[in-house]
């Protein structure tokens, strides 16, 4: 083989590359990678969260994102959920009446995920903002 | 027709997955058998065809370079176009890898009449090294996103990508640049073989299909982002699994991940048996990657078979008695 070397070299960059993630990980400990654990507070009324778990899992950016340009743009302040229940739509006096520690809450999931939502740029954080 | 049935077979792809996991419940094979198989074929098959291409022969330095070679002093030469040593080269490399320099001094043929005289006419063409440029990027943007799926703590440097990419703050989730660049850059070059006559008559199956694949990872990806939702957690629970070699199939994921998973392994798995694996063989581009130095370096030709210089004298010594017995002249007697 011809330039055998510098090809090899090559291929060796190309996969340390495509292992590195695999390596990384181990060093890091992250095998048995698991979901992170929220804590859910005890909601101080009877009511449920405006969606259900599972829907709010996925969506929960979108609704934030309506709710503010109802809010804002269109003056409409009340939100009815897929169940018929009335809710004021705001983050403060609604979200986190429950949801009331950021660390404990929304940073396990948006560290992990590496997400970094612009909310506290302009919403008081709750407690466990920095 | 190439183009339809690429098409029809990455529709299927679709299918295969969807109809997998939804009426077979085969999620395990769709969500961890499918992409660990996909990516060893990918990694061996990426090195066995390099190391093939390693073993074939490597011509003499072919000089067909855009620029002055390397001549008089007082000449001046064109380094990085057409180098002689192998820093320049190494530039030269750089350019083509990194810049798509080949691309970039693309040119069109143009013949018409004047007259009842044909005049041929070459001017620039930068589309496709445009567009190109857009999909490679925008490509290898949102695969070093991915990486948030893969490692965990998450790198520095994805943060620093997720936030340039969604600088614009368009909606919840934020939209990414690379998202729309990259199916803008997959359509040019689609539409490209679709459109021109000259293109259409020369595209087979092979160059329309690995177009369509990967428009159809990046349609089913922004659909999971911005449409559909999925539960990134989840996703993430599996590629994690996936990546530390423990895997698992949580519960909660959607059907369009899969979807999503097996045009990925498709990809994967195709990639080093077509005309994907450019992205090995541009590093081994002879018409690139050799500096025009052969008035400088003696090249021998590397096959040559290993002879041994023979000189009359010795020849004379190894056969004087034969010689002289068949009464043939020698220069010394014995």
């Amino acid at each position: 083989m011809q330039y055998g070397g510098k090809i090899v070299i090559g291929l060796v960059i190309f996969v340390g590359l495509l292992l590195l993630p695999t390596v990384y990980d181990l060093g890091a400990g992250s095998a048995g990678y698991k979901q992170p654990k929220l804590q859910m507070p005890a909601p101080p009324n009877d009511k449920n969260c405006v969606e259900d778990t599972e829907w709010m899992r996925k969506n929960h950016m979108q609704l934030l994102n309506d709710w503010r340009d109802w809010v804002v743009r269109d003056g409409k302040t009340v939100y009815v959920n897929s169940h018929g229940e009335e809710f004021e739509i705001s983050l403060q006096n609604t979200c986190m009446k429950c949801h009331n520690d950021k660390e404990q809450f929304c940073d396990k999931c948006h560290e992990t995920a590496e997400v970094t939502p612009y909310c506290w740029d302009c919403h008081l954080a709750p407690k466990g903002a920095k | 027709m190439n183009a339809f049935y690429s098409l029809i077979f990455v529709f299927a792809l679709v299918l295969i997955a969807l109809f997998g996991v939804g009426a077979a419940h085969l999620s395990y094979f769709f969500g961890v058998i499918l992409p660990l198989a996909a990516v060893i074929v990918f990694i061996v098959g990426i090195v066995l065809k390099v190391l093939g291409w390693g073993k074939s022969a490597v011509p003499f330095r072919i000089p067909t370079t855009g620029g002055q070679q390397q001549s008089l002093d007082w000449i001046k030469q064109n380094k990085w176009d057409n180098p002689s040593t192998a820093s320049q080269t190494f530039i030269r490399m750089v350019f083509e890898v990194l810049f798509f320099r080949s691309l970039f001094r693309n040119t069109s043929v143009s013949l018409r009449n004047e007259d009842g005289v044909p005049v041929v006419a070459y001017s620039s063409a930068k589309w496709l090294w445009l567009f190109a440029l857009m999909f490679h990027y925008s490509f290898l943007i949102i695969v070093l996103r991915h990486l948030r799926l893969f490692m965990d703590p998450v790198p520095f440097f994805v943060p620093v990508l997720d936030f340039m990419d969604g600088i614009l703050q368009i909606g919840a989730p934020r939209l990414y640049m690379s998202d729309l660049l990259i199916v803008v850059g997959l359509s040019f070059l689609l539409l490209r073989r679709l459109v021109v006559p000259i293109f259409r008559y020369i595209s087979n199956a092979a160059d329309y299909f690995p177009l369509l694949l990967i428009l159809g990872i990046a349609l089913s990806g922004i659909y999971m982002r911005y449409f559909g939702k999925v539960d990134v957690i989840a996703i993430k629970e599996l590629t994690m699994g996936l990546v530390t070699l423990s895997p698992k199939v949580p519960a909660g994921i959607d059907a369009s991940f899969y979807v999503h998973i097996a045009l990925v392994s498709t990809l994967l798995i195709y990639f080093p048996f077509s005309k994907l694996m450019h992205m090995g063989g541009v590093f081994l581009s002879p018409t690139r990657n050799m500096p025009n130095n052969t008035r400088i370096v003696h090249h021998e030709n590397p096959w040559n078979p290993d002879v041994k210089p023979h000189s009359y004298e010795a020849y004379e010594d190894d056969f004087r008695e034969h010689m002289i017995e068949a009464g043939l002249p020698v220069e010394k007697q014995a």
